[in-house]
């Protein structure tokens, strides 16, 4: 037990070794939600009315989801650089060191959501920005979730890089599974809004729980003018015009659940890994 | 002393493909042990069986006392190998790149310090220690990869062709810390080559080709095989068939000379020159070499080096890396 813990800390200590030096990752990491944010979130803005809910603003709507899509391209980025370690060779170095190869693959998880937390952490100091009350519990909770849902993400990334072999079908992953795992999470528009065969589909992606998650800590202490001027909970009217779907502890839930399977099942395909 | 590495009727398959076909062997301790063959002669397939990255198909191998199918933690433990390529971190520094490997081998903390210095002394990288892999030329990522090899205290070394594409200096270091080794750490090396130079320096030679052990033998003795040193001679076309005759020999025509076997080569030529003296234009004796004892057992010189694509890959890759920084 002790090896294994041992094998976990090196392996995250690695991770962390590596993020601290590649700055154009930690850019990259949070500049690509910033963009969204600033050239979606204003275009997008001006043209979407998100029904029954005119004072809400879109960028205040997309302001969480991108604080996912941050945690999730960040997570699966970390995974994925295992097919790096297995093209540049140090793959095998680990895989013929005396360790248990499961102890591995929690500590690439533990990697990913530790560099996923210092983002989300970035990323929400900006909520003043977006007129969103920013206070010492929601950055706890916020850091949490972000662990959680990064954990999940990580251990999926783990799964597909376990047999994947080259770079080629690194685009194949990123494009129909990331980006519509992505598209699906309600990070960029409400489920609500959303055809019937979307909205099924949307069920089925993880992320909506993380996104609705970290939606329902960073709308919990603001409040805004309501229609009739009177001073409203956000996260109330948020929830009554069916923008927050489900209370925080059902999200969280489901999102445990999802880590569990997740890290197992990566745990357990990288141990199946071959060095070739 | 029973044998550190002990290799009983081995077999690895590839769909239909049979890599090593029935090998068996011994390697004793404190030796260093070489196995000589051309490209997919099955000496990387061996290796990897060994070091319990692939499972046999069928047969059994131990090392150390631990067998390598059912007991690959305890075998991961004994031993060290530097693969044909690298598999260092190369956005580590050296210091980084030890220090990862010693705590996944269980190296004390207060002990890695003194190993650290020991090991990058031993390959001349003391200076180097701080900067990141990437800037390291081929040699000296090959340098720190057999020092981090030797981190832990292996048993037993694994070499893939340490020495492939390096030039002839850093090659030589390499020869030298490996007899180093074997003479002051006592530890087993294990290598494979396919550089017939390189394959002198091992104890022991396996002769492998086509998944198969051609000869098992010291380097001398693998020579003596052959009946002697190998005479060339040149003259009238004639010559062929009268020293056949003469001396009983079996002459080879290569390129207008003829070449035979003959025990003591140098003590033979001033019969020679009675015998046939007025006939002959040049003679040369030479020490056979571990090629001609290769050619007689194969039938075939070592097949050249081919770089596959996944190294070109590879580069490309790194080049492209190296051009975002």
């Amino acid at each position: 037990m002790m090896q294994a813990l041992t094998v976990i800390y090196t392996i995250w200590l690695r991770e962390c070794t590596i993020f601290t030096r590649e700055k154009v990752r930690v850019i990259a990491g949070i500049g690509q939600p910033l963009i969204y944010l600033a050239v979606l979130g204003n275009g997008l803005g001006a043209g979407a009315r998100l029904t029954a809910a005119g004072h809400i603003d879109y960028i205040k709507y997309m302001y969480p989801g991108v604080i996912g899509m941050s945690i999730l391209f960040t997570s699966i980025f970390s995974a994925l650089s295992i097919i790096w370690d297995r093209e540049f060779g140090f793959l095998k170095e680990v895989l013929v060191a005396p360790v248990p190869r499961w102890g591995v693959a929690i500590g690439k998880s533990l990697g990913g959501a530790t560099v996923s937390m210092v983002q989300a952490i970035i990323l929400i100091l900006i909520a003043p920005i977006m007129g969103i009350s920013l206070t010492v519990m929601m950055v706890l909770k916020l850091v949490m979730l972000a662990f959680l849902m990064s954990f999940a993400v990580t251990s999926l990334g783990v799964v597909i890089a376990s047999r994947m072999q080259s770079m080629q079908s690194f685009q194949m992953v990123m494009n129909f599974m990331i980006m519509p795992l992505y598209f699906l999470s309600g990070a960029m528009f409400p489920m609500t809004s959303a055809p019937m065969w979307m909205k099924a589909m949307m069920t089925f992606d993880p992320l909506v729980y993380g996104v609705d998650a970290i939606r329902n800590v960073v709308f919990s202490d603001t409040m805004i003018t309501g229609a009739n001027g009177a001073r409203e909970s956000l996260a109330v009217v948020a929830h009554n015009a069916g923008l927050l779907r489900w209370s925080l502890s059902y999200d969280v839930t489901l999102m445990t659940l999802t880590a569990v399977v997740l890290t197992a099942a990566g745990a357990w395909s990288f141990s199946k890994t071959q060095a070739a | 002393m029973p044998p550190i590495i002990h290799v009983d009727d081995l077999v690895k398959t590839f769909d239909k493909l049979t890599a090593v076909d029935h090998v068996s062997f011994d390697v004793e301790a404190g030796a260093i042990f070489g196995f000589l063959g051309p490209n997919g002669a099955g000496k990387s397939t061996t290796i990897k069986m060994l070091a319990t990255l692939l499972k046999p198909t069928s047969g059994r191998a131990t090392l150390a006392g631990f067998d390598v199918a059912t007991q690959p933690t305890d075998v991961r433990r004994a031993i060290g190998i530097v693969f044909q390529d690298q598999s260092l971190d190369i956005r580590l520094t050296a210091d980084e790149n030890l220090k990862f490997h010693a705590m996944l081998y269980g190296v004390p903390r207060d002990v890695f310090k003194a190993r650290a210095d020991q090991v990058l002394k031993m390959v001349d990288l003391l200076d180097r220690r701080g900067s990141i892999v990437i800037t390291y030329s081929g040699g000296m990522k090959r340098r720190l990869e057999i020092a981090r090899g030797l981190l832990h205290h292996p048993k037993v070394l694994f070499l893939d062709e340490p020495t492939l594409g390096l030039d002839v200096q850093t090659r030589n270091a390499i020869w030298q810390h490996v007899k180093r080794l074997r003479d002051e750490a006592g530890i087993t090396v294990f290598m494979t080559t396919h550089y017939m130079d390189e394959a002198e320096v091992c104890d022991t030679i396996a002769i492998i080709d086509h998944g198969k052990i051609q000869a098992i033998d010291t380097p001398a003795a693998l020579k003596r095989q052959l009946g002697g040193d190998k005479v060339i001679v040149s003259g009238d076309a004639a010559l062929a068939t009268d020293l056949a005759a003469k001396y009983q020999v079996d002459v080879q025509p290569v390129g207008g000379e003829f070449h035979f076997q003959m025990a003591s080569g140098a003590e033979f030529i001033p019969r020679l020159m009675t015998d046939f003296g007025g006939r002959i234009k040049s003679v040369q004796v030479k020490q056979p070499s571990l090629e001609d004892v290769f050619l007689k057992l194969t039938g075939h010189g070592i097949r050249p080096e081919e770089g596959s694509t996944m190294d070109m890959m590879r580069q490309g890759i790194q080049l492209w890396r190296g051009g975002r920084r």
